[in-house]
């Protein structure tokens, strides 16, 4: 059964040099529709078709890509959320945020109010869709897993846990079309009110002694960093150390 | 033990007779007194005690006993209290509470949220679920509301704030913009009031707050928004005001809506799939180890991430990948096992965060035992041999407490 996919892409940056290049989270997205999909995927984005970083994603190995022409500076919400409910889509992969403008990460979080679609954040792998009930790998900090059932259809957040994305080739890349259509333009009042400006680095923390008298200040001046307090057991079995260890470990949850 | 006054009835009765060789030593040491001319004189050598060599020392720390004078228990300094009878107005907080506890991006959430509400204003902690911290007066809370929660259900959570919004209607609604939950439960909320938040703010200044933008080559600044996601380390915590930390409850109950997003709970990981940096759990071999096969079997048993010293991975027995230190991983783990590692100070280095350090060696002088918040002096085999056994009984003897059939089957055959 295929169900209608898509991946919603924008223009990256890359972190040190800032030139355009394809998104990061975007292209896992993408990563993980080829995987679920193959070539039933549709890459949708908003904004201008003829920006040369957006060939990137084609070279994934798709054929076509459609952009949703508007100038820079429009709210994408409106006509993403118009194109998704007439196209009768059943899920959506997008990123986590985007890499340049305000990227505040909200765009899911509004095309998931304004649809009525449930919304998973931080998806590591989409397992399986069965009867139009998926099942979702999330990923947790450190490393861990959680499993999520959900009823298409839904809205997909991509973690920089998912599946890194395949390369991208330049045949594919100049050969694939761009299919461009023209939408009604709704301005973003963020270019009104805020302003960009190019990143401080944040001031450090200092580290604020509050000492009232002399002696307090050299004791705190001079105190041991280290804890120094270690338990050392000496001259005792194997076994016994094990279990010293053990209980250790128990105590801190780290076995189960 | 130290404040207890003990009475020394040799020393009193030295101190009582004036014909004693003792005697002077007995008196009290004059630090300063009125001399002639009105001049207050100083006995600058008074201070000080007879080390064990014999020499004169002089320890201003105070971590040595060697002090003639005991030191009085240091007086728990109560910090004022901020009251706040009627609150102007609100600035709600939601922290993310890991593990029950507050961390330390919610203390400095609560230090912002203290600087916004001023003098009138009162922060609101909105916690969810079971929480272990006791310390939220100290932390800068003034009205503090429970609701409960189980599982992963963003979906309830954020009616839960609807609920809150409608009845305390905040000036303010801070949360963290963090992986452990906060972003994401923000986000949620600020798509559900239909609000617009500042994201990744990092500063808060002057009415207008300032955030990272992108992929954080720039910062935007735009005027104060009502709901701001804030980064770690956004404002200093606070430490100079106690809090009253008062219970409040919503006047109606949270609505239980149907959960959409169904939790079928975590999933069992593969540890050496974790990524190093990331682990929560490693078991670190170096120069000691002889056999690692059993340091493998070691590792799976006790399903901990493999690590490796310098030595070990220039000798090959582990990738480079996994090497721990300064020029390898700088890991963050929370338990850290190193059998058989030295403790060279570049290793050190790379497990400068590690909470509890975990030591197997056969040298008790080395530097990896003075760092070890508990070390075993032995040999490393033997005690990871004990130790896979001892993992597999308690392994065994919970699974049988919990009455699963098929480990009593195993077992029997």
């Amino acid at each position: 059964m295929t169900i209608a996919t898509v991946a919603l892409v924008s223009i990256g940056a890359h972190p040190a040099s800032g030139r355009t290049r394809r998104a990061e989270q975007d292209a896992r997205a993408v990563e993980l529709g080829l995987e679920l999909v193959g070539d039933n995927l549709h890459v949708l984005h908003a904004g201008n078709p003829h920006e040369p970083a957006l060939r990137a994603y084609l070279g994934m190995g798709l054929d076509e890509l459609h952009v949703l022409e508007q100038a820079d500076g429009a709210d994408a919400v409106p006509v993403l959320r118009d194109y998704i409910r007439e196209a009768g889509v059943q899920l959506v992969l997008t990123g986590s945020q985007a890499e340049t403008g305000e990227g505040s990460g909200m765009l899911p979080y509004l095309l998931a109010e304004e649809l009525g679609w449930p919304l998973l954040v931080g998806v590591a792998q989409i397992e399986s869709v069965h009867n139009g009930v998926a099942q979702v790998l999330q990923a947790l900090p450190r490393g861990q897993r959680r499993r999520l059932q959900v009823r298409l259809p839904f809205l997909v957040t991509v973690d920089n846990a998912a599946p890194k994305a395949r390369q991208s080739a330049y045949g594919p890349a100049t050969r694939g079309l761009v299919n461009a259509e023209v939408v009604e333009i709704v301005a973003d009042e963020l270019s009104t009110t805020g302003s960009l400006q190019p990143a401080r680095p944040r001031p450090k923390r200092l580290k604020v002694i509050k000492a009232k008298s002399g002696a307090d200040r050299m004791k705190a001046a001079t105190a041991k960093s280290a804890g120094g307090s270690g338990q050392v057991l000496k001259g005792i079995g194997a076994e016994e150390g094990a279990q010293a260890i053990l209980k250790l470990l128990i105590e801190e949850g780290v076995v189960r | 033990m130290s404040d207890i006054i003990r009475r020394d009835p040799r020393a009193e009765w030295i101190a009582r007779n004036r014909l004693h060789p003792l005697h002077a030593a007995m008196q009290p040491a004059q630090q300063s007194w009125m001399g002639p001319n009105g001049v207050v004189r100083k006995n600058v050598h008074g201070v000080g005690f007879i080390g064990p060599n014999g020499i004169k020392r002089i320890d201003r720390s105070g971590a040595q006993q060697g002090g003639a004078s005991k030191r009085p228990a240091q007086a728990e300094v109560q910090l004022p209290l901020h009251q706040i009878t009627a609150a102007a107005f609100y600035i709600a907080v939601v922290p993310d509470m890991v593990g029950g506890r507050l961390s330390s991006h919610d203390r400095d959430l609560l230090g912002l949220a203290r600087q916004l509400a001023g003098s009138d204003g009162a922060v609101l902690a909105v916690v969810f679920g079971e929480c272990k911290e006791t310390a939220f007066a100290t932390a800068g809370v003034d009205r503090l509301l429970l609701l409960d929660s189980q599982g992963y259900a963003p979906e309830q959570r954020v009616l839960g704030l609807r609920a809150v919004d409608n009845q305390f209607a905040p000036r303010h609604w801070l949360l963290p913009d963090s992986r452990t939950g906060g972003g994401e439960l923000g986000r949620r909320f600020a798509a559900s009031l239909g609000e617009r938040p500042a994201t990744r703010v990092w500063q808060v200044k002057d009415g207008a707050c300032i955030g990272r933008a992108g992929a954080g080559l720039q910062d935007l600044a735009q005027p104060l928004r009502r709901l701001i996601l804030a980064t770690a380390e956004c404002a200093e915590p606070v430490s100079e005001t106690r809090h009253e930390a008062l219970v409040v409850q919503l006047s109606t109950a949270v609505v239980p809506c149907l959960a959409r997003i169904e939790d079928l709970g975590a999933v069992e990981v593969d540890p050496a799939a974790v990524p190093m940096a990331e682990a929560e759990f490693i078991l670190s071999g170096g120069n000691g180890v002889k056999d690692w096969a059993l340091f493998h079997r070691a590792a799976a048993a006790l399903g901990a991430t493999e690590g490796a010293s310098r030595v070990a991975v220039d000798d090959g027995f582990m990738g480079r990948d996994r090497q721990v230190g300064a020029s390898g991983t700088w890991v963050t783990a929370r338990v850290y096992v190193a059998v058989g590692i030295s403790g060279a100070i570049q290793h050190l280095q790379g497990i400068g965060a590690c909470d509890k350090v975990v030591a197997i060696n056969q040298d008790a002088g080395c530097d990896m035992i003075k760092r070890a918040d508990l070390s075993v002096i032995g040999d490393g085999a033997a005690v990871l041999e004990a130790l896979i056994v001892a993992v597999d009984n308690w392994r065994n003897a919970n699974s049988v407490g919990a009455g699963s059939p098929e480990i009593q089957a195993t077992r029997s055959a």
